[in-house]
């Protein structure tokens, strides 16, 4: 999993049937010192969350798992919102 | 998942059977600004998008969830049309 940045969202009319009613947010993933670090990417929402908020996202099938039984055509997806984090 | 703008087709006559009757689109992938990104793919077209169109891709084994593919060998599919992309400046 990843730390990441809700920095925007997508609409989509026209998309598969199983990603009807699933919420798509654009994502930059961010370092542990909340730099952005890598490319932006599109993942589905499994939290509530919203643009600006700081979330962690799972990469892969895995990405989902909260929808099932439905089989989600999805590779990334926002299992949690961060309160905060620290370093030691 | 990944933002790309679909910029061509593919057209292969022998291919694996799980294949036949799929089109084939060759996608750049692109950030939230519309600047391309990276390398191009070929992605399995699900909901009938065309040249020109900025298109949702899922990668990896999640492709064979898109409708249609189950079992089908791809790792790439278009999954949605984007109407409209809204980016705030991280």
């Amino acid at each position: 999993m990843q730390i990441a940045k809700v920095v925007g969202d997508v609409v989509a009319t026209r998309k598969d049937e199983n990603l009807t009613g699933l919420k798509l947010l654009i994502l930059q993933p961010l370092t542990p010192e909340g730099e952005p670090v890598g490319r932006t990417l599109v993942a589905v929402d499994a939290a509530g969350a919203g643009v600006g908020e700081r979330v962690f996202f799972v990469r892969g099938k895995e990405a989902s798992f909260p929808f099932y039984p439905m089989e989600a055509p999805v590779d990334a997806g926002i299992v949690g919102i961060v309160d905060h984090w620290d370093l030691g | 998942m990944l933002l790309a703008k679909i910029v061509g087709t593919v057209v292969a006559t022998r291919k694996d059977p799980r294949l036949v009757s799929s089109k084939l689109l060759i996608a750049r992938p692109m950030d939230p600004r519309g600047k391309a990104e990276g390398g191009y793919l070929v992605a399995i077209d699900t909901v009938d998008a065309g040249i020109g169109e900025t298109v949702l891709i899922v990668s990896g084994s999640s492709a064979r969830m898109a409708s249609g593919l189950k079992d089908c060998p791809v790792d790439a599919a278009v999954v949605g049309i984007i109407d409209t992309i809204e980016f705030n400046e991280p």
